[in-house]
C-alpha cells in the first residue's frame, strides 16, 4: 500500500519532551507495587539464613504457625521446582530446598495479618543446620573445589569457563614492538534504586493469579511463575508497577515474588512484601567483582597487533546472569579500537554472598576500565597522547570485528574530539600543577542484546496500536517503564508517525494481559526495539487512515500528510481532516483500527559458541575526560567536572538522554570513588553495610559539574536512527578519574573504587622509592579449556570456529591484514 | 518494610511531669528529642523502650539564653537552630559550625543539641538489624556476649560519633542534669565514659537539660571533621582543638598559647582528650613546629578500630593531618586578627 508522506524534519522527534508520567511521578499520584492495597491482604516476610554456605537438615514451623495472625507458612519443599533468569542455570529455589548459599538466601516464607505478625512468626520458626566450609571471593573458591556450592558447574567452584581465541594471537603479539602487560580489579557494586522491592499477588476463586511487582522483566517473571507454580501461563497475570529504580536489579525473577504468588494460592488472599533496604542488598544482582589480566601488543604508531584478556569473576551464590555476565567481561573489547587478533579467557566462580548479576553496563564497564587505563599507560610508554593513540585507531563503520560483531555507525572519533576540544585537553593534560589532574577513557555499549535470554524465534519487541474515533491512540506495549522514560519514548515516536502530541497518546505498558511481549527493560534495548515496533504499528495505522482519508479529500495519497492533529494534502494543508474525522472514516471503512508492530533483530554474524553475547542492532560510543583533585596529604579524590560525549544516533526525546548520561555518569562516578559491597569474609560472610547510610553512593554534593555533548549520527537499525544512551556513558568514568589520578599526582590507582586509603598507600609506596601502584598482583592459574577456535573476518571463514588443535590460516609472523 | 515495634508516647508539657513519667515507665521507658537515633535504633532492635517520652513539648528544655555572659543552650534546640543561632554564633562559633556538619538538613531539623550530646556509640557489628546481627550471634552492646570488633576485649568499642560532643569537651561546656533528686552540673568532660555500652555517667531517668558554654575569655576553637561524603556521614575522625591566648601581649608579638585542648572523636568510645597534645601547645604561637608536635602526640595515642567508615590504619594516619589543619586554622585566624 502506498503510504502517507512523511512531512519533511521531524516535529515531536529530537525536542526536549516532559515525560508522560513526569507529573504523576512529582505529584505523588504514580502508585508503586507498595502503594496497592487490596481487601483483606495479608502481609509476607521472608525467614533468610544466616549462615553463608549450609545444609539444612530440619525445619520446624509449627510454632509460627500457630501464632495468632499468622495465616500460611511455607518452605523450600512446598516449592520445589527450580528457576533461573538463565536457561542455563536453573539453580535458584524460592525457599532453599536442601542447602543455603549466602547470608540472605530465604529459607522460610510466612503471611500473616499484619507486618508485625509475620514479623515475630519468622522468630519462632527453627531451622537445624549443617554448617559448610563457605567461600568468601573468587580466589578461594577457583582455589578450592569442594565442598561444592552447587552440584552443577564447570569445574568445582568455577561456575563458567570460556576460552575463545579470534585468530593467533601470540603472533599478533610476536609482531608488536610493545607488549605490556597489566592487571587490574574491579569492585563489585549494587544498584541502589530508591524504591525497595516490592510485589502483590492475589489468586482470584476462579484460579487466576495476578502478581504486580517491580519488575524490570515481566515476561521473564510470566515464565518463572508458570513454571515453578506449574500453572498455564494463560492462568498467571503480570503486571510489571512502574519501578522506583531498576539499573538491572530488578531484572531476575525473585524468591519474594513467587513466594506471595503461592501464599496467595495457599490463602485465598491477596499478598503484599516489601523488602528491607537490607534485603535488597541480598536480593543484588550487580557488579561481579572482577579480576582481570591483559597482554596487549602495539606497533610504534599504536596500531594494537594483537590482545590477551582473562577475567575472573566473582558470582555470588548463584547463577543469575552470570553466564552472560562472564562472556560481556570479553565481547565488547574490540568494538572501539582495531584488534585484528584477539583472545579472550574468562571464568566465573561460585562463593557464599548474594549473586551477581547485570548492573548498568552489565560486565563490560569491568573490563572497560581496564582497557582504558591499559591504553593510558601504553600512550605514556609510546610517548603517544592517549587521545591522539585512540583516534588513529578506531574500529572503522560498517565493519565486522575479530569477534564478528556487526559494527554499524561509530561516532566515537567526534565523540572524542568534542570532549578533548570541551576540557582543553591539549593545553592541559600533564601540564596541571601537582594535585590537579585530567584524564581520557572512551566506550562503546550494545544497543539492545541481539538474542533474547531464552532461544526462540519469535520477536523481541511486539506492539499493538488502537485508534480511537475520538482521535485518541492507545499503544500498548510489555516494555517497563523503570524511570529511563520508556513510556514517553512509546507516545513520542507514535506521536511523531501519526502527527500528534506525545499526550494524546495514551500508553499501556508491562502488563502480560494487555500488552504484547517485549523482552523487558535490560541491556538498553527498550527503545531501539520498542521503538521500531512502534514505528511499524503506528505506520501500518497511518497507512490505513490515509487511505481513506485521501479519498475524502479528493488527494493522491502520497500527499496526504500527519501533523498537528490533522489529516491534510500537503500541498494545499488548508485542504484536510482533523485527526478524529479522518480515523473515523477509516473506521467506518474498514471496522475498528488496530495495527500491530513487533521487531526482531537480524541473526549475528558470528555462528560459534557463545557468540550470542555481543552482538546488537547498533553500538553507542562515549568519550569521556574527567579532571581530579587529589589532596597528596590525605590521598582523598575529588572530580569537579566531567566532560562526556556520546554517539546516541539520534535523540528522540532530548531531555531524557540528557538525563540518562548525567545519570550514567552519578552511578560512575560512585563506582571510580566509593561503591563497595563489603563483607566479612572471617564473620561468617555478612555483607558489612547493607543500609542507605553505610553502602556509600555519591551525594548531590559529590556529583560534579556535567558538560554533555550529544553526537548524532543515524544508525540504520535504530529508530528514527535512535541508540542507547542509558547504560554506555557510565562506562568510560571510572577508568577516566583514574587516569586523571595519575596525571595529578603520579601514581596508578589499579582497582576501583579509588578510595583514599589505596591512593594514600601508592602515595607513600612511590615516596619510599616502590612503584606507584595499588592493584592486584596476580592473577590465579586456572585450568581453561581448549579454546574455540574462530577465524577473524579478515582470515576468511563464516564466523563458525574451526575444529580443535591446528591453528587456522597462516603461518605465524605472517601478516593478517 | 522495617517496621517501628508498638510503644506507648508520651507528651509531658514540664519537665517534672516528664521526670514522674518516666518514674512510672520504669527501665521500659525512655526519653525521646527529636528521635533521629532512637527511632531507627528502635526498628533494628537496639533500644526496646515500651513507654517513650517525648521531651520536645516542654519550654524549659527549648530555646537559648545569656546568664552571667554565659550562653546557656535547652538541649532541645534543634541543629538547625543551633547551628543559626546568633548568641551561639557569637559565643561559640565551633559549636555551631559542628552542629551544622551533623547528617543532612532534613535530619537536623529534628535532631536536637541533647540528642547529639547522647547520641548511642555506634559500629557496623552493632547498627545492623536483628536478623544481620543474628547471624554473626549477637555483640555484647545488644543480646550477645562478645566484641567483634575485638574479641578478647572485655569491654565493648562501639565509636562515640557525635560532631558536638568533641567540642563541648574541648571548650569546657558544663551540662545540667536535671533528675528525680534535683539538678547538677557536670564538666563535658565527665559526661563520658571510654566504653561502648556505659558511655554517658547520665543516669536513664535524668534529663540533660541544658549545656553551658563557657564565657568569651581569650579563647578560641575549631572543629574539623572527616567522613566519606559531605553529607550524611557520622564522622570517622572529629576533631576539636581550643587554645587560650596569652592576653595583653603587645600587638607586635603574636601571642602565645597558654593552654590548649585537643579532643577527638570518632576513635573512641567517648570524645577521646589528648593531653600530650594540648600540652604541646602551650607556649607557641601555632607555628608549624608545634602544630606538628602536637599532630604527632595526637596520632599516637589515636585507636581507630575495624568498625566505622574506611579502613582503620588510614584513620589513624589521618589524625595526624586533621589536628594539623585544625591547628592550623586557628592560627591563621590569630595572625589575621592581630
Amino acid at each position: 500500500m502506498a503510504s502517507g508522506k512523511k512531512p519533511t524534519g521531524f516535529r515531536v522527534v529530537g525536542k526536549p519532551h516532559r515525560k508522560v508520567d513526569a507529573t504523576a511521578k512529582v505529584t505523588g499520584v504514580t502508585r508503586f507495587a507498595d502503594d496497592l492495597f487490596l481487601p483483606r491482604m495479608l502481609f509476607a516476610k521472608l525467614l533468610r539464613s544466616p549462615h553463608p554456605h549450609a545444609r539444612i537438615v530440619s525445619i520446624d514451623t509449627s510454632k509460627a504457625a500457630a501464632l495468632p495472625g499468622v495465616k500460611a507458612v511455607l518452605v523450600g519443599k512446598d516449592l520445589p521446582i527450580p528457576f533461573g533468569i538463565l536457561p542455563v542455570s536453573q539453580d535458584e529455589h524460592t525457599l532453599a530446598l536442601d542447602k543455603v548459599r549466602f547470608v540472605g538466601d530465604p529459607v522460610a516464607a510466612v503471611a500473616a495479618t499484619t507486618e508485625e505478625a509475620a514479623t515475630q512468626a519468622l522468630d519462632l520458626i527453627t531451622v537445624e543446620y549443617e554448617v559448610l566450609r563457605a567461600f568468601p571471593d573468587a580466589l578461594d573458591a577457583v582455589e578450592h573445589p569442594e565442598p561444592a556450592i552447587h552440584d552443577y558447574a564447570d569445574a568445582g567452584n568455577i561456575h563458567k569457563l570460556i576460552d575463545l581465541e579470534f585468530g593467533d594471537v601470540e603472533a599478533g603479539l610476536a609482531q608488536a614492538d610493545v607488549v605490556r602487560e597489566d592487571l587490574f580489579f574491579f569492585e563489585g557494586s549494587t544498584h541502589l534504586p530508591m524504591e525497595q522491592h516490592a510485589a502483590v499477588a492475589d489468586w482470584s476463586a476462579d484460579g487466576k493469579l495476578t502478581l504486580w511487582s517491580a519488575t524490570q522483566t515481566p515476561h521473564y517473571v510470566h515464565r518463572a511463575l508458570a513454571k515453578v507454580l506449574e500453572l498455564p501461563a494463560a492462568r498467571i497475570r503480570v503486571i510489571a508497577c512502574p519501578n522506583g529504580g531498576g539499573f538491572g536489579g530488578k531484572s531476575d525473577p525473585f524468591s519474594h515474588e513467587i513466594a506471595v504468588a503461592k501464599l496467595a494460592m495457599v490463602t485465598g488472599r491477596p499478598v503484599k512484601v516489601t523488602l528491607t533496604r537490607e534485603e535488597v542488598f541480598y536480593c543484588h544482582r550487580g557488579r561481579h567483582p572482577t579480576l582481570m589480566w591483559v597482554k596487549t601488543g602495539l606497533k610504534k604508531d599504536g596500531a594494537i597487533t594483537g590482545m590477551h584478556f582473562k577475567s575472573l569473576l566473582d558470582g555470588g551464590g548463584y547463577g543469575s546472569y552470570g553466564v552472560a555476565s562472564t562472556y560481556y567481561t570479553g565481547a565488547l573489547q574490540t568494538v572501539t579500537y582495531h584488534v585484528p587478533q584477539y583472545r579472550f579467557q574468562g571464568a566465573r566462580a561460585f562463593t557464599n554472598k548474594p549473586p551477581c548479576g547485570p548492573k548498568r553496563g552489565h560486565g563490560t564497564p569491568q573490563p572497560r576500565f581496564a582497557l582504558e587505563v591499559h591504553l593510558d599507560k601504553i600512550a605514556e610508554q609510546l610517548g603517544m597522547d592517549p587521545a591522539e593513540l585512540r583516534l588513529k585507531h578506531l574500529v572503522p563503520p560498517n565493519s565486522l570485528t575479530a569477534n564478528w560483531l556487526r559494527i554499524g555507525t561509530m561516532g566515537l572519533g567526534p565523540c572524542i574530539e568534542k570532549v578533548v576540544r570541551g576540557s582543553g585537553w591539549t593545553q592541559r593534560f600533564k601540564q596541571l600543577p601537582y594535585g590537579k589532574g585530567i584524564g581520557l577513557a572512551c566506550s562503546s555499549y550494545i544497543t539492545g542484546a541481539g538474542l533474547a535470554i531464552y532461544w526462540n524465534a519469535m520477536p523481541h519487541s511486539g506492539v499493538q496500536l488502537k485508534c480511537d474515533r475520538g482521535g485518541g491512540v492507545t499503544v500498548f506495549c510489555g516494555s517497563t517503564e523503570i524511570g529511563q522514560g520508556s513510556d514517553s519514548i512509546l507516545a513520542m515516536i507514535v506521536a511523531e508517525v501519526l502527527g500528534l502530541q506525545p499526550l494524546d497518546v495514551a500508553v499501556v505498558t508491562g502488563d502480560t494481559d494487555l500488552t504484547p511481549v517485549d523482552l523487558g527493560s535490560y541491556s538498553s534495548r527498550v527503545t531501539l526495539m520498542t521503538g521500531n515496533a512502534a514505528i511499524q504499528a503506528a505506520e501500518r495505522a497511518r497507512d490505513v487512515i490515509a487511505l481513506h482519508a485521501g479519498k475524502k479529500l479528493e488527494t493522491p495519497i502520497d500527499r496526504v500528510t500527519f501533523a498537528e492533529g490533522r489529516v491534510f494534502d500537503v500541498q494545499d494543508p488548508e485542504r484536510g481532516l482533523t485527526f478524529a474525522e479522518a480515523v473515523q472514516l477509516a473506521e467506518a471503512a474498514e471496522g475498528t483500527i488496530g495495527t500491530v508492530g513487533s521487531y526482531t533483530p537480524a541473526p549475528s554474524a558470528g555462528k560459534y559458541r557463545g557468540a550470542g553475547v555481543g552482538p546488537s542492532p547498533a553500538y553507542s560510543y562515549s568519550a569521556c575526560v574527567a579532571e581530579v583533585d587529589v589532596d597528596p596529604a590525605t590521598g582523598i579524590v575529588r572530580v569537579p567536572k566531567i566532560w562526556i560525549a556520546h554517539d546516541v544516533g539520534r535523540v528522540i526525546n532530548a531531555a531524557t538522554v540528557m538525563g540518562q548520561i548525567e545519570g550514567s555518569v552519578y552511578m560512575g562516578l560512585g563506582e571510580a570513588l566509593m561503591e563497595e559491597m563489603a563483607y566479612r569474609g572471617n564473620r561468617n560472610v555478612v555483607h558489612k553495610i547493607p543500609s542507605l547510610l553505610e553502602y556509600k553512593s555519591p551525594t548531590t554534593l559529590e556529583m560534579c559539574d556535567v558538560v554533555t555533548y550529544v553526537v548524532e549520527d543515524p544508525d540504520p537499525n535504530g529508530p528514527f536512527g535512535a541508540k542507547e544512551c542509558g547504560q554506555g556513558p557510565l562506562l568510560p568514568v571510572p577508568p577516566a578519574v583514574a587516569n586523571a589520578v595519575y596525571d595529578a599526582v603520579g601514581v596508578r590507582i589499579d582497582e576501583v573504587p579509588i578510595t583514599p586509603e589505596k591512593v594514600f598507600k601508592a602515595l607513600r609506596r612511590k615516596e619510599k622509592g616502590e612503584a606507584g601502584r595499588f592493584g592486584p598482583t596476580a592473577f590465579p592459574d586456572i585450568a581453561w579449556p581448549e579454546p574455540i577456535r574462530v577465524p577473524p573476518p579478515w582470515e576468511g571463514g563464516d564466523g563458525r570456529a574451526v575444529p580443535g588443535g591446528a591453528r587456522p590460516g597462516l603461518a605465524p609472523g605472517v601478516r593478517r591484514r | 518494610m522495617l517496621r517501628l515495634p508498638s510503644f506507648t508516647y508520651l507528651q509531658p508539657k514540664v519537665l517534672q511531669e516528664a521526670l514522674a513519667m518516666k518514674a512510672d515507665a520504669g527501665p521500659d521507658g525512655m526519653y525521646v528529642a527529636g528521635g533521629t537515633d532512637l527511632y531507627p535504633n528502635m526498628k533494628r532492635r537496639h533500644q526496646e523502650p515500651r513507654t517513650v517520652i517525648s521531651l520536645m513539648g516542654i519550654p524549659e528544655l527549648a530555646g537559648c539564653e545569656m546568664r552571667d555572659a554565659r550562653c546557656v543552650v535547652g538541649s532541645c534546640m534543634t541543629l538547625t537552630d543551633l547551628s543559626a543561632s546568633p548568641p551561639v554564633r557569637r559565643s561559640a562559633p565551633a559549636v555551631a559550625h559542628a552542629a551544622e556538619l551533623v547528617s543532612t538538613p532534613l535530619l537536623r531539623n529534628m535532631g536536637t543539641l541533647g540528642g547529639n550530646l547522647c547520641l548511642d556509640t555506634r559500629c557496623n557489628y552493632y547498627n545492623q538489624s536483628y536478623e544481620w546481627r543474628k547471624a554473626i550471634d549477637f555483640c555484647m552492646k545488644k543480646d550477645g556476649h562478645i566484641c567483634w570488633v575485638a574479641p578478647s576485649s572485655p569491654r565493648c568499642w562501639a565509636v562515640s560519633s557525635s560532631d558536638v560532643a568533641p567540642v563541648m569537651v574541648a571548650l569546657g561546656a558544663d551540662y545540667v542534669l536535671v533528675g528525680p533528686g534535683g539538678e547538677r552540673v557536670v564538666p563535658a568532660a565527665r559526661f563520658y565514659h571510654n566504653d561502648g555500652i556505659n558511655y554517658l555517667t547520665k543516669q536513664p531517668d535524668e534529663v540533660l537539660a541544658a549545656v553551658r558554654l563557657p564565657a568569651p575569655d581569650g579563647w578560641d576553637a575549631v572543629y574539623h571533621k572527616l567522613r566519606r561524603r559531605g553529607s550524611f556521614d557520622f564522622p570517622v575522625l572529629g576533631v576539636a582543638a581550643w587554645v587560650k591566648w596569652e592576653q595583653g601581649a603587645g600587638s607586635r608579638e603574636r601571642g602565645r598559647v597558654v593552654e590548649a585542648r585537643i579532643v577527638l572523636g570518632g576513635v573512641a568510645s567517648w570524645p577521646q582528650e589528648v593531653p600530650e597534645a594540648g600540652a604541646a601547645l602551650v607556649g607557641t604561637d601555632l607555628s608549624d613546629e608545634g602544630v606538628a608536635a602536637a599532630a604527632d602526640a595526637a596520632y599516637r595515642p589515636a585507636k581507630p578500630m575495624d568498625n566505622t567508615d574506611f579502613d582503620l590504619s588510614w584513620r589513624k594516619q589521618m589524625t595526624r593531618v586533621y589536628v594539623a589543619r585544625a591547628l592550623a586554622e586557628l592560627g591563621q585566624r590569630r595572625r589575621a586578627a592581630t
